[in-house]
Parts: structure tokens; C-alpha cells; sequence
């Protein structure tokens, strides 16, 4: 009870005047940086710190800037959907999941329920994951720190399981390419043996690794573009959305389809999201993988499912407000964004950590009020906007394509600040092309680059302390987690040799 | 499309290979030590440095074996296809857009993001897409004035600009 | 190719200046903004530290153009050295650097980077190390945790930012000094190394304070002993290992450099910016806050110092094994 009423204290100070303005203010300029692709919340975020001085000055308190702040944070983690369905380019790594169905939708012309889809999702997400955060936040935080090495190698493994069906048709291309963004994610340095490797060619430019979105704008904004003009003789193959009050309501009604997705999304996003190693690119690609494999109807993802867009997007908003639980309770950021508002609390005086909950209630509740009224107004922006987005998406290819280009490089150079991330990024895109026609499926590498550097540490530092694999099984909780992704893993081949099995007994039986 | 797909993967095995080769190199700060030496346990009993890349590497290589073996027996539809990988439309393509970007990249590294841009787009606007001058033109100036606002401007997010770095300094002095 | 980029830019700036700007000679000042490299990854302490000088910065307007953070953490800091090394405008460059600054170049001498060629523009801080267990374990004093890691032998794993890092120098000084056979196991942030002590994933940690210090104030981690030279006016009670017999203290450097090739005018410039900074009631705030110690430094004192303490991590990671 007592929480409810702090709540409620919190949510009259979020409304106040001046607080609900900058929530609104942050929301659209969240939402503007995370639609662009290569920039995220945690450009946002980072850009807006220095100015939330000025409005400490003005507000003297922490709150007003706190929830300027994470307004930017939700503008941002909505925005990240527009651009992985109106230009096919993941805005940022937690969008990636959000690409596979939300493409294929906006190239049949249903780009409007695709986004209408993902602002709602995204609502749900956060506002389940706000309801568990207000509930259970100080107990959440020992589940936190529950999770040790090899509790997250489990998990990694589980999401690789999830996606055991992502691929191609071809299985030796599909094998290749999970290894491919595996390997790949080892370059550059290994904090282990403190030694730079897989620095190929000596080029010192890979000394900092192969990052996230070097691989996926090249191949998302790159070569998927070539692929796509050549396969339709530079000819649009976009159809085009009508903007209409009737489109809209349609795309209203549609996201019924999607309560499932939706609900997976929102669960897994919080859990994975507050373990302080895991984040929200994780959350959204275990949620999509989840929810197709629950689906009965598997093979509609990838082509256009509804409900693959929901999970991701669920899953993100959900796990970015999950991300936020370490971050206040245990002082330990989730993500780079939470880094950046954890160093922004530090300035304004805050101390976060096991404390901050009793120690400062005056800015805790005002702050999760802020973060209900936040969603409320970005849901409310987000689908304002949707018309624009649209819109944007009737531009004639040949003016719609250099556009993605120019945003695909200075996005690149944005997100890394380094020229040779960008020339890689071409390259990448370039020989992604020749791999595309050749059908080698791309969604496996991507996973991989972003699972990658997170398992092989864990996996090393584990079996570093523990010096045997059966840790893995033994641990309460990695225990059950690396059997659930071991079954999942052989799933498929089970399911084949269990038909095969009763193919043979039909046929001995029938003879 | 057959010879495509044994060539991309004979690259890709080659790439694997490369990749193992890689993975076995000995620390710069100590290169007396056996190459290969870092890729199975350590002596503190966990896996090296070179241990990840170089399994996954053989794994790789084995992967593209098997690509080869499926194109030997006709059993991948890109191994029995006969049509042309590319055809003259698919070069044409790819030289025109894939070289733009090439140029690009170059003129980014000459004259900066803005020039670049503003003559990226007059290439591909004009020349691939054969819009009116008046269109390109107007495209083609609004893009760069638009991410010099948002990005050097709001996010301060700066953008290199080569040799045309004086004519920005100006600007600096007005906008920040 | 390089040179003469520079000498064409140079000289239309020139051009330009005098056109645009016209007015007279006066001390140096930035024209455009001022890149701020950052050693680190976003959310590390030289992380949330660089944030906190670049807020600074622009809260009391001190600098004409903005600073730019931008995050080179890979390769142990390597990324960012090269960065530094190769900069195009060196007059509008500086970094955060902390101890990588002297043990990468070491341990990557590939990379031919002398630290001294670097502009000495600030030290802004010291930043300290303490020894840290988790409250369940019992242990209260510095021979407590002894006996009980002696007798645990390997068993005993203290975590630490990184290998061959500040973290794993102190571990290996306590393994060879007191017969200790710890494991280290390397992780790639303080706060990652603090929550895992917080959690009882691991056994020990020699986390900075600003790491450590929510879990210390909850009554989680408990400090065994300081590696300063005085006791931290933060933890009174905590001794240092220099009282229980041990000859050893270990700081990691907070320092802002300037790119190799500097002016001295612009390394001029920027020791007054963050002599300001330093002054500033946020920045002591901060510092007492987070148990730093240090005095401000610069110019050749910093020369000086960066000096000795290039020279005693070299023998350090010789010893260790770490370099040859």
C-alpha cells in the first residue's frame, strides 16, 4: 500500500507543469535521434547531460533533470523501430529484431500497422516493466546479483537456442554464418589475456573489434539496397501506404494479432533486462525467437508477422526500463545509456546504489512516476508521427536510396566517431551483397556479433574460476537454463529422427 | 550462379583458414612464443586468447567443405541454377552504385562528410536516377545544411571535413 | 601525404582567421570543438569522470567550444593512444587517460607510442585502491583475510578490471608477498568486479571507492585495508598496508593530456581550463566524495611524474612476466 501511495506522490510531481514539458520535449527529440539510424538513446541521452544542468539550476533538484532525461531515453527506444521498418536499417542494435518482420511489412505496403504495431508493443512493454519495477524493485535487485558468469553464458546459450530455426534453409551456410558474427565478435581485444587479437592484415583500425552496427548498416543498409534493386530492376518495390484517418484505425485494429508477441516480449525484455550484463539487444532477440517458436504458425515469420514485430519492441522498451532496476539499486549500469544517466546522477548528487531507495524516496518515486507519464506521452507522440514516417516512405526509390546511403555512412561515423568503421561498413555491405545472392543467411551473423562478445568472456571467466564444464549444470540457476537450451538446440534434429523413427514403424506395421 | 557459389565458398574457406592462422598468433610483446600455442587450455586450466576464433574458424572451414561437397553432387538449388549470378543490368548495378560509394568514401576523405554528400547525391539523384536539376539540386543542398544542423550543431556529433575545414570554422563561431 | 594535409589546412585557417577574424594577437583559443578523447568505455570511472569535467566545463561556460567526448576504449586503450598519436589537429585534442596510459604502450610496443611526447596539460586527480570481501565471510582485519586465503589457496578468486591492469598488479604484489596462490579473473569493468563481490560470485576485490561504495554503505562489502600511503579520511578505521608492514601503495592517475605535437600555447590554454575545473566546488565536491587523493599537476612536474611512474610499471610487468 505503502508503495502505491509513493507512486501516486510521484506521478502528481511528474504532472507538475514544468516536468510534464520536459517529458513531452524530451520525448520528441528522443524519438527524432533514435529514428535515425546509427544514433541511439545513449546519443541522446549523452548530448542532453550537460544542458539537464541548466534545468537542475532552474528546478534546484534532480528530478526535473532526471526526467528530462529518461523521456529522451523512451523517445529513443520508440524511435529505434522507425527506421528498422521505414528504411530496413536497424536505428539501433536493439532494433535489429525488429527488421525481420517489420521490413517485410512496410515492402508489402502495411508499413502503418508495422509501426502502429511497435508503438503499441512498446507501450505494453514499458508499462508491464514499469508495474514489476514499482512492485519489486529492491527484491529484483538480489535476483541481479544472483546472476554470476555462468548464469549468463547460460543465458546466452538459451538465446542462441532460440534462434536455432532463424535460418536458412541451407544448413552448412547457416552454420557458417552464426560462426562467421562469432568469430567475428573476437576481434580486436581480449580482456582476458589483456592482449589485442585477430587484428587482421596488422590494419590497426580493427584493434577496437568489429562493432555491432559496422555489420548491420552494411549489411541492412547496404547490401540488402543492392539486393533489393537488382532484384526488382531499381523499380520500387515498396507499395505505397495510404495516410488516411481509416489506414490508421485499421492499423489500430490489427495490432489485436499481436497480444501474444506482445506479452512474451514484455516479460522476457524485464528479466533479461535487469541482469546488469545482458541488456536489451538480447532481451528483443530472445523474445522474437521465443515467440516464433511458440507460434503455430512459424513459417509467417520473416515474412511479415505482426507479432514478430511486437516481441522485439516489447521486449526492448521493456528491458531498456529493466535495465534502469541495476542501475538504481546496485549502482551498476545494464547498458551504455543507463552508464550515461548513472554518471548524470552522480553529478546532480545522487547516490545510487543498495541505498537509494530508502535513503532518497524524494527523487526514487517522482522518477517512476516519470517513467509511467514518459510512455504515456511517447506512445501519444509516436503515433502523431507515424503519418510523417509514412510519408517519408513515398519518396521515389531513386531519391529514398541515396538518402539511406548518406544516413548509412554519417550513421556509422556517428556511432563510433572513427572513418574506418565506416569504409568497413561499405565493404562489408559490398561483399554482404555477393553472400546475399548466394542465400547465406545474414540474421544469424548479426545475432552472433551481438551474443558473442558477452558469451566468450563468461565462458572463459567461468571455466577460469570454476575449471570444469559441469559448473554449467550444477549452479541452481544455470543449471536449468543450459538444459532448457541443450533441448531447444537438438529440438529440431529430435523432431527429425522421432519422425523418421515412426515413418519407419508405420512402414514395418503396414507390411 | 553454380560457378558463383563454388568460388564464394572456396573465398570463405580461405577466409577460415586465414582466421585459424590468426587466432594462433603469439602476443606482440612476446613473439618468441609458438604460434598456435594460445588456442587450447592455458596454464591457469581455462581456454587462450586464440581458443574461440580458432575453433569457430575450423568450424567454418568445415562448413564451407561441406557448401563444396553439396555443390559437387547438385544438392543446393545456387548449385544446379544456370542462370548468370548477375546479369548485364545486376554489373551495370552494382559498378554504378557500388563505385558511388567508393567515391564517396573518397571525397569524405578529401573534402569532408558535406562536400561528399552534396556530390554523392548530384551523382546518384541526376545520373542514376535521372531527376530535373531543379530536384537534385534542391536535395542535394538541403541534406548536408540539415545534418550540419543536427549533428555538428545539436548533437555535436563533428563530423571530419578534410580540406574544407576552414570554411566550417566561421559557422563554429556564429552556431556554438 | 599527412604533412601536407596539415601545412594546406594550416594555412587556410590562416587565410581565414585573418579574414574572418581579424583581431589582434591575442592568448590561444580554440576555433572549433575541442575532440575529448576518453580512454575508456561509456559507464567506466574515467568514464563518469570525463562526463563530470566536460559537465563542468559546460555548466560554468569555461571553454569557448564545446569538448566532444568521444569513447576509445578498445585495445586496453590502444585505440585511443593512436588516436591521439594520429590527430589531425593536435591543438584541439586531449584525452582522459589513467594507467593504461603507461602499461599499454608497454605491453603493445607496436603501436610506438612514447608517453613523454604527450602534452602535460592536467593530473586532476589519484584515484585509490582498497581491499574488499563480502560482510558474510566474517573477516573484519587484513590478517583475518590472510589466513583464510592462504588456506584456501587457488580456491580464493579475487576479480579486477582487466589483465595486467592496476587490479591484477596489486593482486600479484599480494600473491608474491604474503604466499598467496589467488586466482585472478579478469573482468572488463570495476563495477561489474564490485557487484559479483555484492553477490558472493567471487571472493575479493581491490575495487576503487567509487566502485564499491553503494555496496559498503548497504553493509555488503566491507574494506580490509587501504593501498595508499594515509589513511583515507572516507574509511578512518580501514589501516593501510604500509601500517600492517607492507611496502607497497598503488594509485591510478586521473590525468587530461594533450595530443603529441601540441603548442604550447594550446597546452597553456588547456591547463588553465582545467585548473578551473579543478577549483571548482563540483570537482572537490567529487573528489572527497569518491575518496580520490592528488593534487593538480602540470607541465613538467606532470613530465616528471609521468616519468617515474613509466618506469616503475615497466619493472613492475617485468617482474610479473608480463613484458620481457
Amino acid at each position: 500500500m505503502d508503495i502505491l501511495f509513493s507512486l501516486f506522490d510521484g506521478i502528481l510531481i511528474a504532472l507538475q507543469p514544468m516536468n510534464l514539458g520536459l517529458a513531452v520535449l524530451g520525448v520528441v527529440i528522443g524519438l527524432f535521434v533514435g529514428a535515425m539510424p546509427g544514433l541511439g538513446s545513449v546519443n541522446g541521452v549523452a548530448i542532453l547531460l550537460p544542458f539537464t544542468f541548466v534545468i537542475q539550476g532552474i528546478s534546484g533538484d534532480a528530478t526535473s533533470p532526471m526526467i528530462f532525461l529518461a523521456a529522451v531515453y523512451y523517445g529513443a527506444m520508440y524511435g529505434g523501430a522507425i527506421s528498422s521498418v521505414a528504411l530496413g536499417i536497424p536505428g539501433a542494435s536493439t532494433a535489429v529484431a525488429t527488421t525481420f518482420d517489420g521490413r517485410p511489412l512496410a515492402l508489402q505496403g502495411k508499413a502503418h500497422i508495422a509501426l502502429m504495431a511497435a508503438a503499441l508493443a512498446s507501450f505494453a512493454g514499458a508499462t508491464v516493466s514499469n508495474m514489476m519495477f514499482t512492485g519489486f524493485a529492491p527484491m529484483l535487485a538480489s535476483v541481479a546479483l544472483d546472476f554470476g558468469n555462468p548464469e549468463i553464458f547460460a543465458l546466452m546459450l538459451l538465446a542462441f537456442a532460440t534462434f536455432a530455426g532463424l535460418g536458412g534453409d541451407d544448413f552448412p551456410k547457416t552454420v557458417f554464418s552464426i560462426c562467421f558474427g562469432l568469430a567475428l565478435s573476437a576481434v580486436g581485444f581480449d580482456i582476458i589475456s589483456g592482449e589485442p587479437r585477430l587484428i587482421f592484415f596488422d590494419i590497426q583500425g580493427f584493434s577496437h573489434g568489429i562493432r555491432f552496427l559496422v555489420l548491420a548498416i552494411g549489411i541492412y543498409g547496404i547490401s540488402e539496397m543492392l539486393w533489393t534493386m537488382n532484384a526488382s530492376r531499381g523499380k520500387s518495390s515498396m507499395s505505397k501506404v495510404e495516410v488516411s484517418f481509416a489506414s490508421m484505425t485499421n492499423a489500430l485494429v490489427r495490432f489485436r494479432e499481436a497480444w501474444r508477441g506482445t506479452l512474451i516480449g514484455s516479460v522476457i525484455g524485464f528479466f533479461v533486462g535487469i541482469l546488469p550484463a545482458a541488456g536489451a539487444t538480447p532481451a528483443s532477440l530472445m523474445a522474437y525467437g521465443v515467440t516464433k517458436m511458440t507460434s503455430r504458425d512459424g513459417d509467417a515469420y520473416g515474412k511479415g508477422a505482426i507479432d514478430g514485430v511486437a516481441a522485439p519492441e516489447a521486449a526492448n522498451n521493456s528491458a531498456s526500463t529493466g535495465a534502469m532496476l541495476p542501475m538504481m539499486t546496485l549502482g551498476i549500469p545494464g547498458s551504455p545509456t543507463t552508464a550515461v544517466l548513472l554518471a548524470g546522477m552522480v553529478i546532480w548528487g545522487l547516490e545510487p546504489g543498495p541505498l537509494l531507495f530508502s535513503a532518497q524516496p524524494d527523487f526514487v518515486w517522482p522518477l517512476i512516476g516519470s517513467f509511467y507519464i514518459s510512455n504515456f506521452i511517447a506512445v501519444l507522440v509516436n503515433i502523431a508521427f507515424i503519418p510523417l514516417f509514412l510519408w517519408m516512405l513515398r519518396m521515389p526509390f531513386s531519391i529514398l536510396v541515396p538518402l539511406v546511403f548518406v544516413l548509412s555512412l554519417v550513421g556509422t561515423y556517428a556511432a563510433y566517431m572513427n572513418m574506418f568503421d565506416v569504409w568497413l561498413m561499405v565493404l562489408v555491405g559490398l561483399g554482404g551483397f555477393f553472400m546475399r545472392m548466394l542465400d547465406y543467411p545474414v540474421a544469424p551473423a548479426v545475432l552472433a556479433i551481438v551474443l558473442g562478445p558477452i558469451a566468450e568472456p563468461t565462458l572463459r571467466q567461468t571455466l577460469l574460476q570454476y575449471e570444469t564444464f559441469t559448473i554449467f549444470f550444477t549452479r541452481p540457476i544455470a543449471g536449468p537454463i543450459t538444459v532448457t537450451a541443450i533441448i531447444l538446440i537438438l529440438l529440431p534434429g529430435l523432431r527429425l529422427l522421432w519422425r523418421h523413427w515412426r515413418a519407419a514403424r508405420v512402414g514395418t506395421a503396414g507390411s | 550462379m553454380r560457378r558463383a557459389e563454388i568460388i564464394t565458398a572456396f573465398i570463405l574457406g580461405l577466409f577460415s583458414v586465414y582466421l585459424m592462422w590468426k587466432s594462433g598468433e603469439p602476443p606482440a610483446w612476446n613473439p618468441d612464443a609458438a604460434r598456435f600455442d594460445n588456442i587450447g587450455y592455458d596454464d591457469n586450466g581455462a581456454p587462450g586468447s586464440g581458443f574461440w576464433p580458432f575453433w569457430l574458424g575450423v568450424i567454418m572451414l568445415g562448413s564451407c567443405i561441406w557448401t563444396g561437397i553439396n555443390w559437387a553432387l547438385r544438392r543446393t538449388p545456387a548449385s544446379v541454377s544456370t542462370a548468370p549470378f548477375l546479369d548485364s543490368y545486376g554489373w551495370k548495378m552494382l559498378l554504378t552504385v557500388g563505385g558511388g560509394l567508393i567515391g564517396f568514401l573518397l571525397v569524405i576523405e578529401f573534402l569532408g562528410f558535406y562536400a561528399a554528400m552534396l556530390t554523392f547525391l548530384v551523382y546518384y539523384i541526376r545520373f542514376i536516377g535521372r531527376h530535373g536539376w531543379a530536384v537534385t539540386l534542391s536535395i542535394a543542398t538541403a541534406v548536408p545544411v540539415v545534418c550540419f544542423f543536427f549533428f555538428d550543431i545539436a548533437m555535436r556529433i563533428v563530423l571530419p571535413k578534410g580540406y574544407s575545414e576552414p570554411l566550417f570554422i566561421p559557422l563554429y563561431d556564429i552556431f556554438l | 601525404m599527412k604533412a601536407l594535409r596539415k601545412l594546406m589546412t594550416s594555412a587556410l585557417v590562416l587565410g581565414c582567421a585573418t579574414v574572418v577574424v581579424a583581431s589582434p594577437a591575442i592568448a590561444w583559443q580554440p576555433n572549433k570543438p575541442i575532440d575529448f578523447i576518453i580512454m575508456a568505455g561509456k559507464g567506466g570511472g574515467a568514464d563518469k569522470m570525463a562526463r563530470l569535467m566536460q559537465g563542468i566545463v559546460e555548466k560554468e561556460s569555461l571553454a569557448g567550444r564545446p569538448l566532444v567526448p568521444v569513447n576509445k576504449s578498445g585495445g586496453s586503450g590502444a585505440e585511443a593512444l593512436m588516436a591521439a598519436k594520429g590527430a589531425n589537429d593536435p591543438d584541439h585534442t586531449i584525452m582522459v587517460t589513467l594507467n593504461s596510459f603507461y602499461t599499454t604502450p608497454l605491453r603493445q610496443p607496436g603501436l610506438e607510442v612514447d608517453v613523454l611526447t604527450f602534452a602535460p596539460v592536467a593530473r586532476m586527480a589519484e584515484d585509490t585502491f582498497l581491499l574488499w570481501v563480502h560482510a558474510d565471510t566474517g573477516i573484519t582485519t587484513f590478517e583475518q583475510w590472510l589466513d583464510v586465503a592462504r588456506e584456501q589457496g587457488s580456491k580464493w578468486v579475487m576479480g579486477g578490471t582487466g589483465s595486467n591492469s592496476e587490479d591484477n598488479i596489486i593482486t600479484d604484489f599480494l600473491n608474491t608477498n604474503y604466499s598467496l596462490s589467488m586466482k585472478y579473473i579478469p573482468y572488463k569493468g570495476g563495477g561489474a568486479v564490485a557487484k559479483d563481490v555484492a553477490g558472493k560470485q567471487i571472493n575479493s576485490s581491490v575495487n576503487n571507492p567509487s566502485e564499491a561504495i553503494g555496496f559498503w554503505q548497504s553493509g555488503d562489502m566491507v574494506p580490509l585495508v587501504a593501498f595508499t600511503n594515509e589513511r583515507l579520511p572516507m574509511f578512518p578505521e580501514v589501516p593501510t598496508l604500509r601500517e600492517k608492514g607492507g611496502e607497497f601503495s598503488y594509485f591510478m592517475q586521473r590525468s587530461v593530456v594533450g595530443a603529441p605535437g601540441m603548442s604550447e600555447e594550446a597546452r597553456a590554454y588547456y591547463t588553465e581550463l582545467f585548473t578551473k575545473v579543478y577549483n571548482s566546488e563540483d570537482w572537490q565536491a567529487y573528489k572527497s566524495k569518491k575518496s580520490l587523493m592528488g593534487d593538480l599537476m602540470s607541465g613538467d612536474q606532470l613530465s616528471d611524474y609521468w616519468r617515474n611512474q613509466r618506469d616503475n610499471h615497466e619493472q613492475i610487468l617485468r617482474s610479473s612476466g608480463a613484458i620481457r
